[in-house]
């Protein structure tokens, strides 16, 4: 088991050079200079090109491309070109943010999904199976932009009873330790700021909980139906174990499987994909920082943090398969 | 993960939930004369919270905008976003008024000018200090105008000035302390628009000490002497300015201002509707008269210094060259219609400069609607079978062009009817500017925003053959009229305004006669704002202290 995962981090390093070659040719093919985005249309051709040769963009890709990598390989992942900041210092600002929202969100969608699931299979074609499946349709049809909006609408404007965006109101303070604002506010034991926290978090994480709430539930029925036909299921109804024993235990262990995969799947998703979210919600995460980086042609930023996200993607998948055992002991890894 | 860790961290969210249901429950209304944040703020004081900073008398104004600052040393920044809060944090030598962009005393009390122009001689206050407790004095300014003739990373500054590689300081040749509180600029060249440009944000002064303090970390360490003291600064999320109990000049009527990230336009108005902002700019279209029938809120107009318009490409070989042509679609155009998808923002142009400006030609007729006589100087050009033609635009809204996209469309349903065939190219901002920098479009869309309230701002930028320098045209028409030119040039170095107004005047009429431009709109930026907001002028230039401004 330890020398798999040994073998699959250094799996890394192919996916990483992979990741940074199309990240770095993509950001340099779109049209588009980073000194003019940086400097403004005021800027003359003097300070341009000032610009530009500070920053090694006269010489040619493969030399550029030499020096990101060069520089990253020291740990050195460079700074952005319109902040001036480091970029590590600015990915570990905004990471624990998208983090905590995705989390938030997963364990959101892993309760509901894979309740609504196990009680659409056990009780299939009943009513509670038709709306909740119906429910699961619409919610990963929903575009999360309109979602997200209609909610701030009754919610915040209408009823009045959350925030409508942001991490924490404006006369909260709170003492930042991690930066994941529950776990701080806990680890100061500050309870208006979690409770103030947790209240912002609700509607992101419903907005951004949707898509994978109503992925698990469909994957949850549809290999908990399969597994439900049988024998063992037969044998434990037939031996007289109650019921809830042989869903969740017999049934539901084994069911879990492919379940697992898309919970994987879709949580390295959540942390990268969280653009909409963050930008209804005015979340200041990883998403948002990208795309902002994008559109500013800030190619630092860009190459940087999709490398990190990358391999928090790949070690979450790493995760996801060493969970696998624990659901099926019957796996090896070697 | 097993199955009891599943049903434990269930069972602790349902408390979390019934707790956090409880405390929402038995809130009460908070009379909060400042900004009340919706709920669940300012309740659960009953309990063992009374660490926490109590904040009910503090009046806060809290400031709702698309994107966050960049950097907050205002010198090296252009964008809006960080003007705006570097505006309340630093002083100018001289600022504009209010209403307009004529100038008046800040950091300089009173100034003289020499006969050549060259030589201007500014008396400073004696009674202000900066943020950190050092006093400011002559010396000061000396180093902030040197600092920022030492690279070119002060865009500004070299923009405004115009330094170039050999000689970063551009027209100013030296500035010296000429006593305790006088200083003295010495310019290569008579520069008439000096004074409006020294009243330009960029040109805060910042404390040097701390400048040497920070080093590379002072953009987010701003010190100026402004109304308001810089505070925190939560990337992405907000950065908040407390008042200055020492200005010198008016103090501020709100303690606190935060500025808050809320990138979403829709977003952004809701939270004013909710009450947790007092402010916003960037409203949607829609939002406006929504806003406008809410007796809580209110929309306050921003004065227009902006242009919006269609720009053809006088260098490009093809019907754009032809000034026939270029008459020809300025009257087959009914720009009444077009500024109708300005929702109510908008105000034809007819001139490349904003009506705010001095030296505005209100002389000038436009051209109007005339699809006859479009039609016939088409065919006197040679068009009479019209012509294919590419339009570029933006695929985002600009400050000056909401809604760019139905604009193109509108443009190429009209030019249809004398025969035009227009296909549009969308692009992203950034890709636009490139294209038509680069010169390789037929017509484009394009606008400007003024910095100075100059009109050798506008006319000069924009029009001037100077700026027609393929891959960083200003003058993306590529329009190059040496008369134009020639009366320009006087204009800048003409120290008397009455003449100077004569010069920008006759320039205007040229400009139409050859119609460089298709000019479409003027917009007054709208903000959102709540009813007890007041005394709020927005000023031309895109950003203002906030130290008149008062919460009810």
């Amino acid at each position: 088991m330890f020398s798999y995962i040994i073998k699959r981090i250094l799996m890394l390093i192919p996916v990483l050079i992979g990741v940074s070659i199309l990240t770095f040719s993509l950001i340099h093919l779109i049209p588009g200079d980073p000194a003019k985005s940086m400097l403004g249309e005021k800027a003359n051709e003097a300070q341009l090109e000032a610009l530009r040769a500070e920053m090694g963009l006269n010489d040619p890709l493969y030399s550029q491309y030499g020096t990101y990598v060069a520089k990253i390989l020291q740990g050195d992942l460079g700074e952005s070109v319109q902040s001036k900041e480091s970029i590590a210092t600015e990915v570990a600002d905004r990471l624990p943010a998208t983090i905590e929202l995705a989390l938030f969100a997963m364990v959101l969608a892993i309760i509901v999904g894979v309740l609504a699931g196990v009680i659409a299979a056990v009780k299939q074609y009943s009513w509670f199976d038709n709306i909740s499946m119906t429910g699961a349709l619409f919610g990963v049809s929903m575009p999360i932009f309109w979602l997200g909006l209609m909610m701030i609408w009754l919610f915040s404007v209408q009823l009045n009873i959350l925030p409508a965006s942001g991490r924490l109101s404006n006369d909260i303070q709170l003492g930042l330790i991690t930066n994941f604002y529950l776990i701080d506010s806990i680890l100061t034991l500050n309870w208006p700021a979690f409770k103030d926290a947790f209240l912002h978090l609700l509607m992101p994480g419903i907005a951004l909980g949707t898509i994978p709430m109503a992925i698990i539930a469909r994957m949850t029925r549809s290999s908990m139906l399969e597994v439900m036909k049988q024998d063992y299921i037969r044998t434990a109804n037939a031996k007289g174990l109650a019921s809830y024993l042989v869903i969740f235990q017999h049934a539901l262990k084994n069911a879990f499987l492919p379940v697992l995969t898309v919970i994987g799947l879709q949580f390295g998703l959540l942390l990268g994909g969280a653009v909409l979210t963050e930008t209804i919600f005015s979340w200041p995460g990883i998403g948002r920082y990208v795309l902002n980086a994008v559109l500013g042609r800030d190619y630092p930023v860009v190459q940087s943090t999709i490398l990190i996200i990358a391999a928090i993607f790949v070690i979450v998948n790493l995760v996801t398969d060493l969970l696998y055992k624990f659901f099926d002991p019957r796996i090896k890894y070697d | 993960m097993s199955k009891k860790t599943l049903m434990t961290l269930f069972g602790l969210l349902v408390i979390a939930m019934v707790v956090i249901s409880g405390c929402s429950a038995s809130e009460t209304t908070n009379s909060d004369d400042s900004s009340d944040e919706g709920t669940s703020e300012n309740d659960n004081a009953s309990e063992e919270t009374a660490d926490e900073e109590s904040d009910d008398d503090v009046k806060r104004l809290v400031f709702g905008r698309g994107a966050d600052s960049v950097q907050l040393d205002p010198s090296k920044v252009t964008d809006g976003e960080s003007i705006y809060v570097t505006n309340q944090i630093f002083d100018t030598l001289v600022q504009y008024e209010q209403e307009n962009t004529e100038v008046r005393p800040a950091l300089a009390t009173e100034w003289d000018t020499s006969d050549d122009g060259l030589t201007w001689t500014f008396q400073l206050r004696d009674d202000v200090t900066f943020h950190d407790g050092t006093d400011f004095d002559a010396e000061d300014v000396v180093f902030n105008f040197e600092r920022w003739a030492t690279s070119a990373e002060y865009v500004y500054y070299g923009y405004m000035f115009g330094a170039t590689e050999e000689d970063l300081g551009g027209i100013i040749e030296s500035v010296e302390a000429t006593g305790d509180y006088e200083v003295t600029f010495t310019l290569s060249e008579p520069n008439a628009p000096f004074i409006y440009t020294l009243a330009m944000p960029p040109f805060g002064i910042s404390s040097p000490d701390a400048i040497e303090e920070y080093g590379d970390d002072y953009f987010k360490n701003p010190v100026g002497t402004g109304p308001f003291v810089f505070e925190e600064w939560v990337n992405d999320d907000s950065i908040t300015v407390t008042k200055n109990d020492d200005y010198y000049g008016d103090e501020a009527k709100v303690d606190e201002v935060i500025f808050r990230v809320i990138p979403d336009n829709g977003a952004r108005f809701m939270e004013l509707q909710a009450g947790s902002i007092d402010l916003m700019n960037g409203m949607n279209p829609q939002d406006i008269a929504t806003a406008e029938d809410d007796e809580n809120l209110q929309i306050i107009r921003r004065p227009s210094m902006n242009v919006s318009y269609m720009a053809f490409n006088t260098d490009a070989e093809g019907p754009t060259s032809n000034e026939q042509v270029r008459q020809a679609i300025n009257l087959a155009v009914d720009k009444e219609k077009l500024v109708t998808l300005y929702e109510g923002i908008g105000k034809e142009a007819k001139n490349p400069m904003p009506p705010s400006l001095w030296g505005y030609n209100d002389d000038i007729e436009d051209y109007g609607y005339d699809v006859d006589e479009a039609k016939r100087l088409l065919a006197e050009a040679g068009y009479e079978d019209g012509f294919e033609i590419t339009l570029h635009s933006m695929s985002n809204p600009r400050p000056y062009m909401p809604q760019p996209k139905v604009t193109a469309q509108a443009i190429q349903e009209m030019l249809s009817e004398v025969n035009i065939d227009v296909e549009i190219v969308e692009s992203d901002w950034n890709t636009h500017l490139n294209i038509v920098e680069n010169g390789e479009h037929d017509m484009a869309f394009m606008g400007w925003i003024g910095d100075n309230g100059d009109p050798d701002n506008f006319l000069y930028v924009l029009l001037d053959k100077d700026n027609a320098k393929v891959g960083s045209a200003g003058n993306v028409a590529f329009y190059k009229n040496d008369e134009v030119h020639d009366l320009l040039k006087q204009a800048q170095t003409e120290m008397d305004q009455e003449k100077r107004v004569e010069l920008y005047m006759q320039a205007q009429e040229i400009i139409h006669e050859e119609a460089p431009w298709l000019p479409i709109a003027h917009t007054t930026p709208p903000l959102g704002a709540n009813a007890d907001v007041v005394d709020y002028l927005p000023h031309p230039t895109g950003s203002e202290p906030f130290n008149y401004l008062d919460l009810n």
